[in-house]
């Protein structure tokens, strides 16, 4: 390639400092300052992917964050690796390593590139269309669609970097640092509003800062400097902070953003160990000042899409701010005056523009009297309509438009060129402004969607406000930052702008060609390769809504978000269609505006701080003897403790025989605990539990059933009467948080009058339970003062007592149907009770049994586990547990729908315990019941909610929930599985000691 | 997402508060005197209006006070913020 492609005119670059860096496998070099993208048109490069669906050989068609074309994966095969990244957007370092996406085996030759000679039977919903059918094929083109499509690759080994999340209020944040962000966030920090700036690039000032041109002045002086003296003035403001390479991601009611700032990507990687790569700003502003800018539309014609076409103002920007020529022998494109600016900065480096094709007939400006006196040809009054070059441009044929523009006439003209600079006019950025809910209206006279109605205490200036002469921009910005900050100093004395450039344009969405639709290949969409033909094609097949005609065709669709092409694709329906461009509206821009790392999202919730782990006082006790543990809600519970080499099986046998042979100590710290006090707490819990309370005596605990006011069981647990107006409630472990704000809002918004008051005092306590024959014998080793005779300490009693003149309380109660003890204490001591207990229980085997067990000795007395048991469609008349509703209470949550049309049908799932035919055959929990496998489609009947082998009754148990279950005991059922039918029958859920005789053995 | 003026503690985050459906609509004082069309009606039914809405808020991660709010659903305006047991303070 030639050399000649850099001119050493930009202060952007630093020549004395050069960056060697590798694509596709290959080294270039190129200077600090560099993007990726202009490095790689300085070494001639202008191929770098290929497209989705047709693979079609693209280059870097834009500068900054809506390329549609260079997607590069970098460091790929590394741990830093990251698809889809943006080669515009990337500052390059020494030891870069960018490689292109989806081609294989290289850009330059792509088998995939066959897709783009199959293209007329690839139109808009092929994959709709030809992989649905027949259905069972799906997976097998399903392979090849993801093998030959697809964008970049995942990593495969974890991220070292590390990111963070950070919040920000401020009274003004002012979005974008162009000329307009500048001047609106020094009024603002002048005038006492503490501001925030932030831009997504890594320099301030936007497209005006590299704006060098005669034909845009500022009080005389040349853009860029009046602009450099306004940077350097606010980079001093005390109230005002500014954070570049920050992307505003997204714009959400009530002023809150969520803003990307990218602090390493730019640094050589040796230089980021230990330092914040990307932080996450969630920035709640007081006020919010919009000043994102416009992006250039390119111009709808056949072969728009190859490499060397480029947006007018890209190349521009390439050879102003980054000195980069990205052709030398250009045509420029336009309809309307901004690729005259182009052609200034072109003329004034002596690079070769052999054209002009303008579609308008008259031009009327400084500045193109100015590029036509530099003895440019500029044909008027032309279109494109066709260009040749398979991996670069190498010419185009352009027509003479007609009066309407819809046709084009005479004869064809052949033009060579090595890079196309296309301009169709600007689209307002008015992406973040939609997000936030504000409302776009449409301008008839140069066809762009401009915010109207703002849905909180927002603005948007400058050319995402519509505002595109120099001079209009900044009487604008003056006049609406000055009424919507409320002041009346501006700071600004008198502003006096020159611009040779005149705002007209002729607007044509689609620009016609000498071949039929169906002949050309028109990209909107170049991410997706969605074309013009594929738009119209959806609107003959009956698409109307732009949602609709996205979806089918695609267009808008990629990682870009259509940021280029979707105002193409709402002007082609509207003239397809024939209705109003507006009536449409436009497709819902959807956060995040520039694709966010999953790193950022997450900041520091990675590993052990991904989600609240709750432990247990006891927990060390369970980490040292070996336990298991299982994830109930947010805790951390012992699930088993397996012994030598026991799997949890074996370990739970063990523990299960034991716990009913002599004793077993459960952690059961994690149940809920609420303490009730006030005048009214008995009749609140009348009112809460299905069953009655008012009758239970101080020093006594009763079990309760709670339900959803649809009937449905909602929770359950013991509470303790402690005192004449003092309860304490326990609750599921899972459930705790829920019931407490279920009895909040019931205390607060339907019985306000009643006086009682709630405290979660779960984490207060440590709560040991001992059970078993043994167990009495232990806890009087434990506690030796308290009378445990059962005269004194009967079963559902509760005691105060001491241990070593530590306050506890010791609740009779049993889940295991063993006699047994629950010992609560502060915290902070339940270790040492714990350890106290084993240390008592040492001579009567005592077996500390984890959550599993817990589970199997409930279920052998037919305890219900809600959440396990039941799924918030069972009432406790479906559980035969109608002995604890309460016939008498004439009211109490739920009662009322006890008694529904619905909840009475006799044919509900109701629980009930079921036996194996083979004893040792333990069925699955959530297995299907059903009781007929001849008549198809089977009936399902139910299913198996828990099942066990139990070691005491030495044969496998279940409990499952079967229709009309209630009046089927003894009746054969069968449990259909992959490779067998299991039969079993129909039993009382109670399945050992249903006398209750364990637990009230007199030991 | 919304900043919420909670009644008893002044503007905060959204993430602190959960919404508890519609406003106003008071449990049967005799539920056993309802038909069951009428206690479905408590139940089940709720309007769920596109446009501005009475709806109950709790600070569940603050004060876990209920309180009631006037939202507009169609762009998520918030009208008002009142306690339990006040007057709307719009219509
Ligand atoms: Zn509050």
């Amino acid at each position: 390639m030639t050399n000649n492609l850099r001119f050493k005119t930009s202060k952007f670059i630093d020549e004395t400092y050069r960056v060697s860096f590798k694509f596709n496998n290959k080294t270039y070099f190129g200077f600090k300052g560099d993007t990726l993208a202009s490095a790689l048109l300085a070494n001639g490069i202008h191929l770098v992917g290929r497209s989705f669906k047709y693979h079609r050989p693209r280059g870097i068609m834009t500068s900054g964050s809506e390329e549609p074309n260079a997607i590069i994966q970098l460091h790929d095969n590394s741990s830093r690796t990251e698809p889809n990244v943006r080669a515009t957007e990337v500052e390059i370092y020494e030891g870069l390593v960018a490689s292109s996406q989806n081609c294989w085996p290289s850009v330059n030759f792509d088998i995939g590139g066959i897709n783009n000679l199959l293209s007329p039977i690839l139109p808009a919903g092929f994959y709709y269309k030809t992989f649905m059918w027949p259905a069972s094929f799906w997976e097998k083109y399903e392979y090849f669609i993801r093998k030959s499509a697809g964008l970049g690759k995942s990593p495969k080994v974890a991220d070292p970097d590390i990111y963070e999340h950070k919040y920000i209020h401020c009274d003004v944040l002012v979005i974008g640092a162009g000329i307009s962000g500048i001047m609106a966030a020094k009024m603002a920090a002048k005038n006492g509003f503490k501001t925030l700036l932030v831009d997504e690039k890594s320099y301030l000032g936007g497209s005006s800062i590299y704006d060098n041109s005669e034909f845009s002045k500022i009080n005389n002086q040349i853009t860029s400097s009046w602009l450099e003296k306004e940077i350097n003035e606010i980079s001093k403001l005390e109230n005002l902070e500014i954070k570049i390479r920050t992307s505003v991601a997204a714009f959400h009611g009530y002023n809150f953003l969520l803003a990307r700032e990218n602090l390493t990507d730019h640094l050589p990687i040796n230089q980021r160990e230990n330092k914040v790569r990307q932080r996450l700003l969630k920035i709640r502003a007081k006020k919010v000042i919009t000043a994102t800018g416009s992006i250039e539309r390119p111009l709808i014609f056949d072969n728009n899409d190859r490499p060397g076409i480029l947006l007018s103002s890209a190349i521009k920007k390439y050879i102003d701010l980054y000195g980069v020529a990205c052709g030398e022998n250009n045509i420029l494109f336009t309809n309307n005056d901004t690729a005259y600016e182009t052609a200034m900065s072109l003329i004034q480096r002596g690079i070769k523009i052999n054209a002009i094709i303008d579609n308008r007939e008259q031009i009327d400006s400084k500045i193109s009297y100015e590029v036509e006196k530099n003895n440019i040809e500029i044909y008027k009054g032309y279109t494109v309509v066709d260009t040749y070059g398979y991996r670069r441009i190498n010419k185009i044929s352009i027509m003479k438009l007609s009066k309407d523009g819809q046709t084009v006439v005479g004869d064809k003209k052949n033009l060579n060129c090595d890079c196309l600079g296309v301009s169709g006019g600007w689209t307002p950025a008015v992406h973040l402004f939609t997000q936030s809910g504000g409302k776009l209206k449409f301008r008839e006279e140069d066809q762009v969607f401009i915010p109207n109605v703002y849905p909180s205490d927002q603005i948007s200036i400058g050319s995402c406000n519509g505002d595109f002469g120099l001079e209009e921009i900044i009487r604008n910005t003056l006049s609406s930052i000055k009424k919507f900050l409320d002041i009346d100093n501006s700071e600004y004395k008198t502003v006096e702008t020159i611009s040779g450039l005149n705002q007209s344009k002729r607007n044509i969405w689609l620009l016609p060609s000498d071949k039929s639709i169906g002949k050309t290949k028109s990209f909107v969409d170049y991410q997706n390769d969605a074309t013009a033909k594929d738009i119209k094609l959806a609107l003959r097949e009956g698409f109307r809504s732009i949602e609709h005609v996205k979806r089918y065709t695609t267009t808008g669709m990629g990682t870009d978000q259509g940021k280029l092409g979707n105002m193409h694709a709402l002007g082609i329906i509207s003239e397809t269609a024939g209705t109003k461009m507006g009536e449409h509206g436009t497709t819902t821009f959807r956060p995040p505006y520039t694709p966010l790392t999953f790193g950022t999202i997450v900041g520091r919730n990675v590993g052990e701080f991904f989600d609240i782990f709750r432990r247990t006082p006891i927990h060390d006790w369970h980490v040292a003897n070996n336990a298991e543990f299982e994830n109930v809600g947010q805790w951390k519970r012992a699930w088993y403790y397996p012994k030598d080499n026991e799997n949890m099986h074996q370990a739970v046998q063990r523990e299960s025989k034991a716990a009913r042979d002599s004793a077993g100590i459960l952690d059961a710290s994690t149940l809920g605990k609420i303490d009730i006090q006030g005048t009214d707490a008995s009749e609140f819990l009348n009112r809460v539990y299905t069953n009655a309370w008012s009758k239970l005596a101080v020093g006594k605990c009763r079990y309760g059933l709670m339900l959803n006011e649809d009937g449905m069981v909602y929770d359950d647990g013991v509470t303790t009467r402690l005192g004449e107006n003092h309860y304490i409630m326990t609750t599921t472990t899972g459930g705790a948080a829920n019931v407490l704000g279920k009895l909040e809002d019931y205390l607060q918004t339907e019985w306000p009058e009643l006086d009682v008051y709630l405290s979660s005092v779960t984490d207060h306590y440590a709560t040991i339970s001992v059970c078993g024959p043994n167990s009495k014998k232990i806890v009087s080793k434990v506690i030796p003062d308290l009378d445990l005779s059962d005269e004194k300490f009967p079963h559902m009693s509760f005691k105060n007592a001491k241990i070593d003149n530590i306050k506890c309380r010791v609740m009779r109660i049993s889940f295991t149907g063993e006699h047994s003890y629950e010992i609560n204490i502060q915290a902070n001591f339940g270790k040492s009770v714990w350890e106290k207990c084993m240390d008592a229980g040492k001579d009567f085997n005592i077996t500390p049994y984890g959550t599993e067990t817990m589970h199997l000795l409930r279920a052998e007395k037919g305890f219900i586990i809600v959440g396990q048991d039941t799924d918030a469609t069972l009432t406790p008349i479906d559980l035969q547990m109608d002995w604890i509703v309460s016939k008498k209470k004439y009211d109490f949550i739920g009662k009322r729908s006890l008694y529904r049309s619905d909840t009475i049908r006799e044919d509900r799932k109701q629980l009930v315990g079921l036996l194996t035919e083979n004893p040792e055959e333990v069925l699955e929990e959530g297995a299907q019941i059903v009781a007929n496998i001849k008549k198809s489609p089977i009936e399902m009947l139910g299913h198996v909610t828990s099942s066990y082998y139990s070691p005491n009754l030495k044969k496998s148990i279940a409990l499952g929930v079967v229709k009309g279950g209630k009046n089927m005991l003894g009746q054969k059922l069968i449990i259909p599985m992959e490779n067998k039918n299991i039969n079993v029958t129909v039993a009382d859920p109670v399945f050992l000691d249903k006398e209750g005789e364990r637990l009230n053995a007199k030991l | 997402m919304f900043l919420i003026n909670c009644p008893f503690c002044g503007e905060r985050e959204q993430s602190e508060f959960k919404a508890g459906g519609e406003a106003h609509i008071v449990r049967p004082k005799q539920p056993t005197e309802l038909s069951d069309d009428e206690w479905a009606e408590y139940l089940f039914m709720r309007k769920n209006i596109k446009g501005v809405q009475f709806e109950r808020w709790n600070h569940v991660h603050g004060c876990r006070k209920w309180f009631n709010m006037v939202r507009d659903t169609s762009n998520d305006q918030i009208k008002a913020v009142y306690k339990m047991g006040e007057k709307p303070p719009v219509k």
